[in-house]
């Protein structure tokens, strides 16, 4: 029997991942500083013992607020993807299933929403709908469903002809229960790529609304806003765009890997 | 390929239209009043009356919308409410600053992935291969919002080599295309690695080979030409992207651009430009389809003949 060649991207990525999530959820646990505590004795404090990423404009501690940062980039991204996840998943299934004239206006309205640049819709809504993170979440999701309506609507397709989907149907299973307990589970691989690739997305969005301002509002700490108040301190203090700045590449980084190393290990590519 | 293009060109139509009326239900179906999100919660209940008759709020939702496609059809995109100006002629004068970053920016990442993916995909396994595609997936991973100021700190502030913000000449212009086309440069390189390393497996390689030529003539020759069809699918799918990524761009490098009218407009609450510029950059992305459709079935023919 051929081994299984090793899979370095996925190593590395599920790494890289695991540690982002052991950040968010242990960091603020084991760095017990305040994010938001303001030392204006230590404005702009170079990297050291007490404040290993230095401190900000206001003297607050950088490392807590990267922390903290993760806890609302990992949170944020896990929820829009599980939304886009869902909904793309079922609008998709269910066009597929229902066929005909359904099927049709389904895919002709994901069609204009993909014609429509992605980040701009989420530009758009979270214009519209004002910052905060119900609403950012909102704008995230808006833009990602699309593309897994279309992967699970093209599966179904294909896989509805296949014998196990036949018998299910023949033994009399509805759409919902075809769809939910045959169907879906039969994609979760390619959807677990897509997914991956995915959150590496929705982390960008997020910083890049939040940089603009139409993201997370300070004081909360995000990745994005972090990196836009350090732009201000670039030629004295470049510690406080690197810092956010590495973070977002190296969260990325890993879900970039981990969808490789997935698509590698179950030989699908990602729509 | 003459009929293939007529059909194209007609299936614009409903695309186009589809987008200007998303754009339109963004602005006037989301819940919260955009008179009071502009005037602020104090205004006076005449300043509201009047803001929202200027503006045709006041009016049925079929009207508006009407009256909104006849404007568009006729190139009036409404007033400002800021400077009172016609949002057409605003976008106008900022659309060129973006084109030309947009189109820098897609010069730079094909310069940068044509050798990069060449290099990597004529030696697959080899360091040189490995070297590329580190470099690549670097590219994919650090976002624009800190490609940009990282490249400020060490050309503009150290090295003093190229300037730090603004428009002006070409050297104005280098920054903010890298920043904007290092992802692109990233994400194409690696397709064209993987398809021409196939490439380089397939039969006809062998044959021309066999024939006398030299491998990197072989793929050059022939290896090339079957190897960049999914790179340009793929080129046309991260346009969007491309497209988007100029308003982080003008933020950071303050060019003069929609991107940067548009987030003005947002933080002013001048919901006229904000249509008006989300509405420019969609129909642009529509158009930049269309082109990339017509570019693919110039390369290969099987995709006009159907």
């Amino acid at each position: 029997m051929k081994r299984r060649a090793f899979n370095a991207s996925l190593m590395i990525g599920a790494s890289l991942v695991a540690t982002l999530v052991l950040c968010a959820i242990a960091g603020p646990l084991v760095v017990r500083v305040n994010p938001d505590a303001i030392d204006l004795a230590r404005t702009l404090a170079p990297p050291g013992p007490g404040h290993w990423l230095g401190c900000d404009a206001l003297g607050r501690d950088l490392l807590a607020r990267i922390l903290w940062g993760a806890r609302i980039s990992v949170g944020v991204s896990s929820i829009v993807i599980a939304l886009s996840l869902i909904a793309g998943s079922l609008i998709g299934g269910f066009a597929a299933l229902a066929g005909g004239r359904i099927d049709e206006l389904v895919m002709r309205a994901v069609d204009i929403v993909l014609a429509f640049p992605g980040f701009l819709l989420a530009i758009a809504l979270a214009a519209i709908l004002g910052p905060g993170l119900p609403d950012l979440v909102i704008a995230l999701a808006a833009m990602g469903w699309t593309s897994y309506a279309r992967l699970v609507r093209g599966e179904v397709l294909a896989l509805r002809e296949r014998d196990f989907a036949v018998a299910a149907s023949a033994l009399g299973a509805r759409p919902a229960r075809l769809l939910l307990r045959h169907l879906l589970p039969a994609l979760s691989g390619p959807l677990m790529v897509q997914a991956s690739f995915g959150i590496g997305g929705i982390i960008v969005a997020e910083a890049a609304l939040s940089f603009l301002g139409l993201g997370v509002m300070p004081p909360a700490p995000s990745w994005g806003n972090m990196l836009d108040a350090g732009r201000a301190f670039i030629l004295v203090a470049p510690h406080l765009t690197t810092a956010p700045g590495v973070a977002i590449g190296l969260a990325v980084l890993g879900f970039n890997l981990l969808g490789d190393g997935l698509a590698q290990m179950i030989g699908s590519r990602p729509v | 390929m003459k009929r293939y293009i007529v059909r194209r060109l007609l299936s614009l139509v409903p695309v186009a239209l589809g987008v200007a009326s998303l754009t339109f239900a963004l602005i006037h179906l989301i819940p919260g009043d955009p008179v009071i999100a502009m005037l602020g919660d104090n205004a006076s209940n005449a300043d509201i009356v009047g803001l929202r008759q200027r503006l045709g709020l006041d009016r049925p939702l079929w009207d508006q919308y009407a009256a909104f496609l006849y404007g568009l059809a006729h190139g009036d995109l409404g007033r400002s409410i800021l400077t009172n100006e016609p949002v057409a002629r605003l976008i106008a004068e900022r659309f060129p600053a973006t084109l030309e970053l947009a189109i820098a920016g897609l010069a730079i990442a094909i310069l940068i992935a044509l050798p990069l993916g060449f290099a990597a995909g004529a030696n697959p396994g080899r360091p040189i291969d490995l070297g590329a595609m580190s470099f690549a997936i670097l590219g994919i991973s650090i976002p624009h919002i800190y490609l940009g100021p990282l490249l400020m700190i060490v050309f503009s502030l150290d090295l003093g080599w190229l300037p730090l913000t603004g428009r002006g000449g070409l050297s104005h212009l280098v920054l903010p295309a890298l920043t904007l086309g290092a992802a692109l440069a990233a994400i194409l390189a690696r397709m064209l690695r993987q398809s021409l390393a196939a490439a380089g497996e397939a039969d006809y390689i062998r044959t021309a080979l066999a024939k006398g030529r030299s491998r990197l003539a072989a793929l050059v020759h022939h290896g090339l030409r079957n190897a960049i069809s999914p790179v340009v699918t793929l080129l046309g799918l991260q346009l969007g992207g491309l497209l988007t990524g100029t308003i982080v761009t003008e933020i950071i490098f303050s060019w003069p651009g929609l991107g940067r009218l548009l987030i003005t407009a947002i933080s002013a609450r001048d919901y006229p430009l904000v249509e008006g510029c989300v509405l420019t950059f969609a129909l642009t992305y529509v158009l930049v389809n269309l082109v990339t459709d017509l570019a693919y079935a110039l390369i290969d023919p099987r995709v006009r003949i159907e």
